[in-house]
């Protein structure tokens, strides 16, 4: 990890059923994994919870013990100032570079906020973001945000 | 050891004289048992003579195996019926054991052996299991049930007959399981082919298939297919042998596979098959698909005549490649009664699991059928678990996999199906027989 720009996002699917999503905080709970965000995706069959921890590794490992499917995925975490149009200036760079954004979400951070990005290419939007002047949170930022 | 090839394949017969008997000597000796087990059976069991007396047949017509078709069906209403002991043609005293149906499909199914009964049936699985290459230096761990359904004591019993050594697991507690394979030096096991995909699986992500020393997997009593044992056999490297058996006839064992899977051989001496026309019972040709039919010809504490099966397949009898002049059913296409009739199409468990594994990934051959009715109109949603491999943290990823899925399952069957992805590893595994199709229509 430590200077790391590319952010592991804990990725886990959710069968719908009654109590899965409790089921998949008591586990992280259980194991002292601090949820920093989370963003919850529905669809009719199936959610897809998508999460910043305190230790992505760690989540995994004690997710995947108790038989619940969950992986890492790369994502970069953006640091969004807490001013009118910060977001849209940065979304226009990476549209400008013709990286496709899958999904976001966000979380605020004391005095500024972080958009977490899911590219097909984290690197480049890391490249994009720092060469027109934005910054981005560094893995353990980001794993230790708002402590 | 490991899976044998095809040309490195030693083939080995128990008993030559019998599973290699020209056609002609086979039916003289179907004929002289036929006729000997219905006077046995017009004699002993009084629903045989109250049957054949209401068709007006006498034992004295039947004289050899071509008048079969003279006689009547027994069905498993029949075996209901005379619960338990209402069909036996000796005394209960020279009863030396019972065995029943799982009862999965309704009330139980009771069969009573003689020893002269036992003794045959462990005869035909040792035959089977030698087709499989097996021979009495071989460890065989039985994770078939044992109690009263037949898996486990059947295999035993082969074992026996072999003179090997039987390793009586049972089902149930996969660690265990593994564990006792790997520190008995298990050279073979036997359970069904959705327990054997598990154990497949389990022993692979223990990382411990290099230390099993399993040659080969006998695997049956539920419909399954050749991607199926093509898949059990590459991940544990052996060559698996599908076994039929239903306890009314004997128990695992009635027929068995050889190593070119062109069919299982029938041991026909003891149970004469005829493969029926389900719309009017007449009798199908080689090749063509009906109900399989058994009559019991030397049983003698619960002999069957014509007993309906309700499993479809197809009969071979050409002589096979490893030498067996004995027929050859091909793999059941299902059982009717776990046929679907959905919108007016023949759905078998079978084509799913087949068209999945024909994906070559992306998803996991364990599936489950629900079929509902939704204003008058059949709905057929197949659960499938998503390979962890391919588990993707995009929605519009999952979604390409289920369409995908969707488009293959309707290629396969003939009819739409909704496909709804579940998490890898949580659909039921059975130690039994695995639960496929849930029928919510109330048909």
């Amino acid at each position: 990890m430590g200077m790391s720009n590319t952010v592991q996002q804990l990725s886990v699917f959710l069968e719908n059923r009654e109590g899965r999503l409790e089921e998949v905080l008591e586990v992280l709970a259980r194991n002292d994994v601090n949820i920093v965000a989370l963003s919850l995706a529905d669809t009719s069959d199936y959610g897809m919870l998508r999460m910043i921890v305190s230790d992505p590794h760690k989540g995994r490992a004690a997710l995947k013990e108790d038989g619940i499917t969950a992986m890492l995925t790369d994502v970069v975490a953006l640091r969004v100032p807490h001013a009118t149009g910060s977001l849209s200036k940065a979304m226009h760079q990476i549209v400008e570079g013709e990286v496709n954004i899958e999904y976001m979400y966000a979380f605020a951070n004391g005095s500024d906020a972080a958009a977490v990005l899911k590219s097909d290419d984290p690197a480049r939007v890391i490249d994009i973001l720092k060469g027109s002047g934005f910054d981005v949170y560094t893995a353990d930022e980001a794993y230790r945000a708002n402590q | 050891m490991a899976r044998v090839t095809l040309e490195n394949w030693k083939e080995r017969i128990r008993d030559p004289k019998i599973e290699c008997m020209s056609r002609d000597e086979m039916r003289a000796l179907q004929s002289e048992r036929l006729v000997k087990q219905v006077k046995n059976v017009y004699d002993n069991v009084a629903f045989y003579r109250n049957k054949m007396d209401a068709m007006g047949i006498e034992p004295g017509d039947i004289k050899g195996i071509e008048d079969i078709n003279k006689l009547p069906f027994t069905t498993k209403e029949d075996l209901r019926e005379n619960y338990p002991f209402g069909l036996l043609a000796v005394p209960q005293e020279k009863i030396a054991r019972v065995q029943g149906t799982s009862g999965t499909t309704g009330k139980l199914t009771l069969a009573s052996y003689t020893q002269k009964d036992v003794d045959v049936w462990g005869e035909c699985v040792a035959r089977g299991l030698t087709m499989a290459g097996l021979t009495s230096a071989d460890r065989i761990h039985v994770c078939y049930g044992y109690g009263l359904f037949t898996g486990g004591m059947g295999l035993d019993l082969g074992a026996r007959a072999l003179g090997a050594m039987a390793i009586p697991m049972s089902a149930g507690n996969t660690k265990r399981q593994l564990m006792c394979m790997e520190d008995f030096g298990a050279t073979a096991f036997a359970c069904t082919p959705s327990y054997a995909l598990y154990l497949a699986e389990a022993a692979n992500e223990a990382g411990i298939v290099d230390r099993l020393q399993l040659k080969a997997g006998i695997n049956g009593a539920e419909p399954w297919t050749e991607e199926m044992r093509l898949k059990i056999e590459e991940l544990l490297n052996v060559n698996c042998f599908d076994i039929y058996g239903l306890c009314e006839i004997t128990g695992p064992g009635v027929a068995l596979e050889c190593i070119h899977h062109k069919g299982l051989h029938v041991y026909e001496d003891y149970f004469y098959p005829e493969v029926l026309n389900p719309a009017d019972q007449s009798a199908c040709a080689d090749g063509e698909t009906g109900e399989l039919v058994f009559t019991t010809l030397a049983k003698e504490g619960m002999p069957l005549l014509r007993y309906r099966t309700k499993d479809l397949t197809s009969i071979d009898h050409s002589p096979c490649e490893c030498g067996r002049t004995l027929p050859r059913i091909q793999k059941f296409k299902g059982r009717t009664d776990d046929m679907k009739v959905i919108r007016g199409v023949n759905v078998f468990p079978t084509q799913v699991e087949t068209a999945l594994l024909s994906m070559g990934g992306g998803v996991a051959p364990h599936y489950m059928m629900i079929v509902d009715r939704e204003n008058n109109l059949d709905v057929l949603t197949v659960m499938v678990e998503v390979d962890e491999k391919y588990f993707s943290d995009e929605i519009r990823k999952l979604d390409e996999l289920k369409n995908r899925v969707a488009a293959v399952l309707k290629q396969a069957l003939g009819v739409s199906v909704r496909v709804k992805l579940v998490e890898p590893k949580t659909i039921q595994r059975s130690e039994g027989k695995a639960k496929r199709v849930i029928d919510n229509r109330g048909l």
